[in-house]
């Protein structure tokens, strides 16, 4: 690999004129420059990365921060004295306050670090469920839920006699919102739920959802890792008790997420997992434990990712998340037109309010082939079955091809995404 | 595109579209299944073996890739006549060759199977090229279900 790609693909027309792919004057050209990656070659092609929904790439901004962190303020965090622990945890604490007031959160106490949404939702299973859910209570997911939204509270099933319930969906990938409405029940405890379906990119309408939801008297958490970087998320206009969603999505580092909870929920939640930090005092006979959010985060976080993930924060407010999500959206219509017109191939998820994942079977092909021959036109996507097995189940599929759009993709990628499709028909035959 | 017809050569992609001892076989002696929990893909494998330990029949059913399905094809072409021991030194060698680093492998042994010798440079793809081998195999030692994890 080396670096000349990303700049190229910047379309001239014949008068020298830079074309604006967007309606909103959002200049995708410009905001590319930020990601070096997107400069690589891949297979000595222009890298097309089309796998945001798995992870997306990093802006220098992004890279810049935690470098300065790494070089100017690193020490381990709540414990030294010295001056670089003060610098460190400031911009720890720093961090945790930029995410609350990210999603709308009434106290910075109410966000807990954690390593991602998976770690959010077991959290959650694991210490307000074990301390809530008994035996004949019920767990009501959706069909649609990541693998990281369902197995969780299997666990819990097990260790309490607690009931799962699945709301089923139609099969343009939407919520069947009477079956939803009917599922809930006084016996109903937690309703756990998906914002954007990372297989399917259906928006579910979680506002209203989590009203029927605290109707009848259910706590509801919210798995907002896809949606987080394509939506204006605000906690508290949603109403939900747990919102989780990860760093690596929005453009900043792996490695830390963030569980949103209501605080006289986090306050009355028994910890996760017991070490330093998360205690007040320890003798042999007892220990007790810290206020929340340091109650569950037990020894050293990543001290560094928070302060990365505060400034993809900053990144994507500063592009404004309503430009971002108009950007996506042209892209998403853009791509489905052209997939309408593609011999063979078949959307899988065509919900009517959709965030920009194209998730796709063509007919005669295995998603694998197409990912393997793709890649090497430079077109980084998705095959298999994205975490989601009950959604193929639900489509009969094993698996789908899957590409999905962030705010530094291009109409120009999302031809050349066909095109590379166009080529696995010349392969294969 | 050289590098990438290397591994989907033309008989690849024959072998995917007209996949050969595609079927059932009702009166199967030896029998497993197959899966790749990545990506779903699920082949199953049937057998015939007499008293001789000559494998008289063997074919699959299933749904995969390209690189699966042609594999378990020509793997189903290769095995016919041959006795256990032979073909599981086949496979042996097969498995050797798309997962040994430091080995040149010998094309000429492997024989038909030296077509997917490709995909040892996609170690992604290695487990799809490898499914119907694995799947063979537990069928003879008289395991009814294999996993590649």
């Amino acid at each position: 690999m080396n670096t000349q790609a990303g700049q190229a693909t910047r379309p001239v027309n014949s008068a020298g004129v830079v074309k604006n792919t967007g309606a909103t004057g959002y200049d995708v050209y410009r905001v590319r420059e930020d990601f070096p990656i997107l400069a690589e070659l891949s297979h000595g092609k222009p890298l097309i990365y089309l796998d945001n929904a798995a992870t997306s790439q990093k802006p220098r901004q992004v890279l810049e921060a935690m470098d300065h962190a790494y070089r100017h303020a690193y020490a381990n965090v709540h414990r030294g004295v010295h001056d670089l622990s003060e610098r460190a945890t400031r911009a720890y604490e720093d961090a945790r306050s930029r995410v609350q007031r990210f999603i709308g959160a009434n106290d910075a106490r109410e966000i807990v670090f954690v390593r991602g949404t998976t770690e959010a939702i077991n959290l959650v299973a694991a210490t307000y469920g074990r301390a809530n859910i008994r035996e004949g209570d019920e767990i009501l997911i959706t069909e649609m839920e990541h693998h990281s939204n369902i197995v969780p509270w299997q666990l819990l099933r097990e260790q309490t006699g607690a009931k799962l319930k699945v709301a089923p969906i139609n099969d343009a990938g939407e919520l069947l919102m009477e079956e939803f409405e009917k599922l809930l029940s006084e016996r109903t405890r937690i309703v756990a739920l998906v914002h954007v379906s990372n297989a399917l990119g259906t928006i579910n309408p979680v506002r209203r959802m989590i009203e029927l939801a605290h109707d009848a008297g259910a706590k509801v958490l919210i798995d907002g890792a896809q949606a987080v970087p394509h939506m204006r998320v605000d906690v508290q206009d949603l109403g939900c008790d747990f919102y989780a969603f990860s760093s690596h999505k929005l453009y900043g580092p792996s490695g830390v997420g963030v569980l949103y909870g209501r605080y006289d929920l986090l306050d009355a939640m028994p910890p996760y997992q017991g070490g330093g930090e998360m205690i007040r005092r320890v003798t042999f006979e007892r220990s007790d434990f810290a206020k929340p959010p340091t109650r569950f985060e037990a020894g050293t976080p990543n001290i560094v990712a928070p302060v990365g993930l505060a400034a993809a924060i900053d990144y994507v407010e500063n592009l404004g998340l309503e430009n971002i999500a108009a950007h996506e959206d042209d892209l998403l219509r853009y791509a489905t037109d052209i997939a309408a017109d593609t011999e063979g191939m078949r959307l899988i998820g065509t919900a009517a309010q959709k965030a920009s994942i194209l998730s796709f079977e063509l007919k005669g092909v295995h998603p694998h082939d197409i990912g393997t021959i793709v890649d090497h036109e430079g077109v980084a996507l998705r095959a298999g079955h994205h975490c989601a097995m009950p959604v193929m189940d639900h489509f009969r599929v094993p698996a789908t091809t899957r590409a999905s759009f962030g705010l530094y993709n291009t109409r120009e990628e999302v031809d050349a995404l066909f095109a590379s499709l166009a080529k696995v028909r010349e392969v294969l035959g | 595109m050289a590098d990438l017809r290397e591994l989907y050569q033309e008989v690849i992609a024959e072998h995917n579209k007209n996949p050969r001892n595609f079927r059932w076989m009702q009166d199967a002696n030896r029998m497993a299944v197959g899966v790749n929990p990545l990506c779903g893909d699920k082949l199953t494998v049937y057998m015939k073996v007499d008293g001789n330990d000559t494998v008289t029949d063997v074919s699959f059913e299933g749904s995969g890739c390209a690189i699966s399905v042609s594999s378990a094809s020509i793997m189903t072409q290769m095995l016919k006549g041959k006795k256990i021991d032979e073909a599981e030194q086949l496979f042996k060698g097969f498995h050797e060759a798309v997962t040994k680093e430091d080995q040149q492998p010998d094309l000429e042994a492997l024989g038909k199977i030296a077509v997917l010798a490709g995909v040892k440079a996609y170690p992604s793809r290695v487990k799809c090229a490898t499914l119907s081998w694995h799947t063979m195999h537990a069928a003879l030692e008289g395991e009814e279900w294999v996993s590649t994890e």
